[in-house]
């Protein structure tokens, strides 16, 4: 496997939608190819992170505020 | 005491769709439940979209407005919370549309780049990377860099990885192609790793100072 086909399965290896025998065959990939494996784990940390830190917070005061808008201009509909 | 029974079936019925139903028939405090449960979603998204936090507030207030006087519309074979997104996004496009009157904006914009479909930066990370960083840098390296991405990889990789909907969801919400989706989805997160590497490389920081 070259690493053009293992990047070409990257993201359905990080979805975990891949057959057992194809995930044997991009582990095997692995083993030998350390660029791809730091690709592959440092791609799972951005989205991780991304995951893990909101970037956008809707503060809770304002949050308020747009409910009662909503449901007052729902309530005249 | 009366109880609906499905004889036989084990599909269960979604919650929101059981709350659409009441909000259909005018009971205004099932939509309520609707709005707290996806508000701070839908300002996510919007925000991801217009980047600015102003006119995200106003797509939250237009997208569940325009969900309650369509609810007839909703056909309940997908869930309300990707129809909802759908309306979001929309609405999100358009107000970055009257920002920047003349110019085009559309989901497809500058997807056509090959920036970062091959990886180039190849050194490992910090096995903490996110210790080598306080809170509020972290959330500014973290907006900072998702704002320079493509708005079609970007918002992409907001439903998907960030909001957790689904390949086909995505695709639904945002009116592309599940390949597209997933061809977006792959460039979105390596450029994503590209552009971090330069903050979270082992051997120190040598992001932030330019």
């Amino acid at each position: 496997m070259t690493c053009t086909e293992f990047l070409a399965q990257l993201d359905d290896l990080i979805d975990n939608e891949v057959t057992v025998a194809l995930r044997a065959d991009l582990e095997e990939h692995l083993r030998e190819c350390e660029h791809c494996e730091i690709t592959l784990n440092t791609t799972r940390k951005t989205i991780e992170i991304y995951r893990s830190h909101e970037i956008y917070v809707l503060p809770e005061e304002v949050r308020v505020r747009l409910e009662k808008a909503i449901l007052a201009k729902c309530r005249k509909c | 005491m009366s109880t609906i029974q499905t004889s036989g079936s084990t599909e269960q019925v979604h919650p929101d769709v059981l709350l659409v139903e009441r909000a259909r028939g005018g009971d205004v405090s099932a939509f309520e439940k609707l709005v707290r449960q996806y508000d701070r979603q839908v300002f996510r998204i919007a925000n991801h979209i217009t980047q600015n936090r102003e006119d995200a507030e106003d797509v939250v207030q237009d997208a569940f407005l325009k969900a309650y006087e369509k609810l007839d519309q909703f056909q309940g074979n997908s869930k309300f919370y990707t129809w909802l997104v759908r309306i979001a996004v929309n609405e999100a496009l358009m107000r970055l549309r009257k920002r920047r009157t003349g110019k085009m904006v559309s989901i497809d914009e500058d997807v056509e780049t090959e920036e970062g479909s091959m990886p180039r930066d190849l050194a490992d990370w910090s096995p903490d990377p996110e210790a080598l960083y306080g809170q509020s840098e972290m959330g500014e390296i973290l907006k900072k860099t998702i704002q320079g991405l493509p708005q079609g990889f970007r918002v992409v990789f907001v439903l998907r990885d960030v909001e957790g909907l689904s390949t086909e969801e995505t695709a639904d919400a945002l009116g592309l192609s599940v390949p597209a989706v997933k061809s977006r989805l792959l460039r979105a997160r390596l450029q994503l790793r590209e552009r971090l590497a330069k903050y979270f490389r082992k051997n120190g920081k040598t992001g932030g100072a330019k």
